[in-house]
């Protein structure tokens, strides 16, 4: 009885990444990929994806759910990667440059995200999806009018033929893939970028080692309950604020890391979509708006990526035709994303009548009867 | 020795807001280990009393008080709640400001963590220090132990019985190094009798340990039982200081409620006559935040003014919100026999119910509309009035003629103060908006009235017209009318019959011309005794 509740339970708290499960494990067949193939693949995607989707993680343990708003940070970061081409630094250099530059531009964006999010507490998710667009504005209008005219560049190659603004494509020669072939390994048939993996467990010591300090377990409280928090005495909009810049500085680390992968930038695009992607595969890792954790990380990168791998592939061999596959891919981005709300809100909902049922007339009179006399 | 100087030293506290005092001239005095018992009615100034030892903020914000003070013989002045936790007063608030998603310990030593510092601490400060999970729990087990109870330090609050989290608040309190005040706000409320008993015996252990504690609760026997000394607080008096040894519940009953002037009676209902039973309650819950109704019985006969009274939270303004269906509920209510659909405003009100909302602002008006829209608005939507047919019935339009005669008629009976009928209702006065919340519900004609706290915020000449024309409305047409109020004095002077709410049920329902201590007692969840009594009288 109990057995058989608590697999309902299980199911019903996973039911986001148990879906994808059946559906990436149903197209792998007709997709006619090896498994070495998809395997190196997914070493690769989890190198390049992973640092991004856990800059997540901190906004969901402060109670603020899942944090749109990193895609300032991606901007933050692209920008930094512009200067390092600017003054051609390459290498792992270059990026530790890009870095270093992207850093005071991604706490300055966390700390203008966070104020916002303060002002719109418990609407925090679509506040920082707007507020992505609107930062997108002004990151356009930087990068394409003041760069090359107030900001110098004296690079002419990634300048518009016009004297000022960034080209529409950067390459990224300089730097491509600098992190991941520092160091590779041959491990079987599969060769894996030592570094960039230590990059990112790094992080996950670091996130594991933030949970236990102070300021973690008062990022727990505000996650749990604002008011008591503030009535202990913990400093509720700061604590937020400090958790959404930690995000931001992250998610510019996380896509200068994307980028080197990807060996060039799409300048106004390449951010756009960052936020989506990093929110939908923790989400199929099985993370909600509320409960997060490193391995759902790097499960929802690993499925989702599969099925952005065979997906195409199966669209060509099932039904003829690639675009398909690459349809059912932002068919699936978003609709896990709005699944995984509306199960969220529904669960939410569910609880609530749980909790009330206990206030029914007989059943609350019969227990008064027992602990009254 | 050292008991002779007072901890905590209450001298001459008044406050008033904005002209309306709550508290005058209050003074008592709290040895340390001493348990003192503040008991009163909603409205007595209890809640505001603690405020002011507390450093609320709410209190400078109006104005601050008058009087001192003074906590081992020194006048402090607190400026928030912070400032009164230094000098070492911890409140336990009815509600639970625990954090369900963490442990007792972590709970119990909420942002009071013990640390180990690390190395960037130089660098970013205190809070990025490790916690010391062991210290955190050796420290959380010694504040349940000095209150010699049984908890499980590393048990989540959400999966604990009630009792527990009451415990677990207590704990955090005794946790902080100096608190050598306790103030307790009615910590009983939620708990089961064996619960309660537990916890009674865990504060008499702390006073032993020499910490002085405040224990608020509207139960009088437990205060009887825990209390050394009692302070009766009645409208912003303290009326009362006493050993608690030689009191009974009674005593302090009559203490809470008596008033020196008795309430006159207007009219005289000896006489009256009821009809059939026109409503029938039966097993009625609620779930009204901070008002829950748990399981209400009654019945009422047509041409009936009935009252529904009892303390703040107990749930009595949940039964006709429930009734109405504006909050989810269950359970039976039969109107004529009929069972009314719960849960379903518009049909609650097609049966010819309606509802003048304790809500004035939020759900009684169109703040925005005109009178005319105000009064007229329920009876068009539910029954179609007010809507003359054009083009062979293919349109309807609105019958402003037939909207302003029914203002005016309002406005007249009612001596609504406004301008014109087209006045917005949020430019009235308390009292006026509130006549006109009363003139909507008349005008659908309604066979049963429901009003909820229909005086509340109002000044005294407005109470009694509405009050009035309640009475009339009733003897004039015969509507029979629910009434909730807080204000005991205000339904013994126009119910027929008066019922008691205690904890989400219905304690007893009394004549009004039943003595004061009978409804204190009620209140006081002294059900059985009071029950008893009422036989008798």
């Amino acid at each position: 009885m109990s057995g058989k509740r608590s697999f309902g339970r299980f199911i019903q708290e996973n039911a986001v990444a148990l879906i994808f499960l059946i559906i990436t494990v149903a197209a792998i067949k007709p997709s006619g990929l090896s498994l070495e193939y998809i395997g190196q693949e997914m070493i690769a995607r989890l190198g390049r994806d992973s640092f991004l989707v856990l800059a997540l993680l901190l906004p969901i343990y402060a109670g603020m759910g899942l944090n749109f708003g990193m895609t300032l940070g991606a901007m933050s970061g692209q920008i930094g990667l512009i200067f390092a081409i600017n003054y051609n630094i390459t290498g792992v250099d270059g990026l530790v440059f890009a870095a270093l530059a992207g850093l005071p531009v991604s706490i300055l964006m966390g700390y203008i995200c966070g104020i916002v999010l303060n002002r719109a507490k418990g609407r925090e998710m679509v506040t920082g999806y707007i507020l992505a667009y609107f930062i997108d504005g002004i990151y356009q209008f930087f990068v394409l009018y003041m760069m090359g005219s107030v900001v110098p560049i004296k690079n002419p190659a990634i300048l518009l033929s016009r004297g000022y603004g960034i080209r529409n494509t950067l390459n990224l020669e300089g730097v491509r893939q600098s992190l991941d072939d520092f160091f590779l390994l041959k491990v079987g048939a599969f060769t894996v970028p030592i570094l960039t993996f230590l990059v990112i467990a790094a992080l996950c010591v670091f996130i594991i080692w933030f949970k236990k300090t102070k300021l973690g377990q008062d990022m727990r409280a505000v996650g749990h309950d604002m008011a008591v928090a503030e009535a202990a005495g913990i400093p509720v909009d700061r604590t937020r604020i400090i958790a959404i810049i930690i995000s931001t500085v992250l998610a510019c680390f996380g896509q200068i890391m994307f980028l080197q992968n990807m060996g060039n930038i799409a300048t106004y695009n390449a951010h756009t979509q960052t936020n989506f992607f990093a929110v939908a595969a923790i989400l199929v890792g099985g993370a909600s708006v509320k409960k997060a954790t490193i391995p759902n990380v790097f499960i929802g990168v690993i499925l989702l990526h599969i099925l952005f791998v065979v997906s195409p592939r199966a669209g060509q061999n099932l039904f003829g035709s690639a675009m398909v596959g690459e349809y059912f891919r932002q068919f699936i981005g978003y609709g896990v994303i709005a699944l995984s709300l509306v199960l969220y809100a529904w669960r939410t909902r569910k609880a609530n009548e749980r909790a009330r049922e206990s206030l029914r007339g007989p059943a609350a009179a019969a227990a008064a009867a027992g602990g009254a006399k | 020795m050292g008991q002779e100087s007072p901890l905590l030293s209450i001298q001459h506290i008044s406050k008033e807001f904005y002209g309306n005092v709550v508290l005058h001239d209050v003074c008592f005095d709290l040895k340390a280990g001493e348990i003192l018992g503040l008991v009163g009615e909603n409205g007595a100034g209890k809640t505001t009393l603690m405020r002011i030892l507390f450093g609320m903020p709410v209190i400078a914000d109006t104005g601050g008080y008058k009087g001192a003070i003074c906590i081992g013989g020194e006048e402090v002045h607190f400026s928030n709640p912070f400032d009164a936790l230094d000098a070492g007063i911890g409140m336990v608030h009815q509600e639970f400001s625990l954090i369900p998603g963490f442990t007792t310990t972590e709970n119990i030593v909420l942002n009071r963590e013990s640390m180990k510092a690390s190395l960037l601490n130089e660098v970013f400060g205190d809070r990025m220090s490790i916690l010391d999970r062991a210290d955190m729990r050796k420290r959380a087990e010694s504040a349940i132990d000095k209150l010699g109870i049984k908890l499980d330090p590393d048990m989540l609050i959400s999966e604990m019985p009630v009792g527990h989290k009451q415990f677990t608040e207590i704990a955090r309190e005794i946790n902080r190094e100096k608190t050598r005040i306790l103030v307790l706000d009615e910590p009983t409320a939620v708990l089961t009798e064996s619960e309660a008993e537990v916890l009674l015996k865990a504060l008499r252990h702390l006073a032993e340990l020499g910490i002085a504690i405040i224990f608020i609760s509207h139960r009088l026997h437990e205060v009887i039982e825990v209390a050394d000394r009692i302070v009766v607080l009645r409208d912003g008096i303290a009326v009362k200081d006493t050993p608690a040894k030689d009191v009974s519940v009674r005593d302090i009953a009559s203490w809470m409620v008596g008033r020196t002037v008795a309430a006159e009676r207007a009219n005289d209902i000896s006489g009256k006559q009821f009809g059939d039973e026109i409503l029938k309650v039966e097993h009625l819950w609620v779930d009204m935040p901070g008002e829950t109704v748990r399981d209400v019985n009654f019945s009422i006969r047509k041409g009936e003014i009935f009252g529904i009274g009892g303390l703040a939270g107990q749930g009595k303004l949940g039964i006709p919100n429930g009734i109405m269906g504006l909050f989810p509920g269950g359970g039976s209510v039969q109107l004529h026999g009929k069972t009314v659909a719960l849960n379903e405003p518009r049909l609650a009100l097609e049966m010819g119910m309606s509802f003048v909302s304790e809500d004035r602002r939020g759900v009684g008006l169109l703040l925005d509309e005109s009178l005319e829209w105000n009064i007229a608005f329920t009876a068009m939507q539910i029954q179609g009035r007010f809507l003359r047919p054009v083009l062979g019935g293919l349109f309807k339009l609105r019958d402003e003629e037939g909207m302003r005669v029914i203002t005016d008629e309002y406005v007249k009976a009612l001596d609504i103060k406004c301008t014109s009928p087209k006045q917005k209702a949020k430019e009235l006065s308390g009292g006026n908006q509130q006549k006109v919340c009363l003139a909507k519900a008349f005008a659908v004609r309604p066979d049963l009235l429901f009003v909820s706290e229909p005086t509340r915020g109002i000044d005294v000449g407005a109470k009694r017209l509405v009050l009035d024309t309640l009475n009339r409305y009733n003897k004039d047409y015969g509507t029979t009318i629910v009434m909730v109020s807080s204000e005991l004095e205000e339904l013994r002077s126009i119910c027929d019959r008066v019922a008691i709410v205690d904890e989400g049920r219905i304690a007893g329902i009394l004549p009004p011309h039943a003595e004061l201590a009978e409804f204190g007692l009620l209140m006081a969840g002294e059900r059985s005794a009071a029950a008893k009594e009422a036989v008798d009288a």
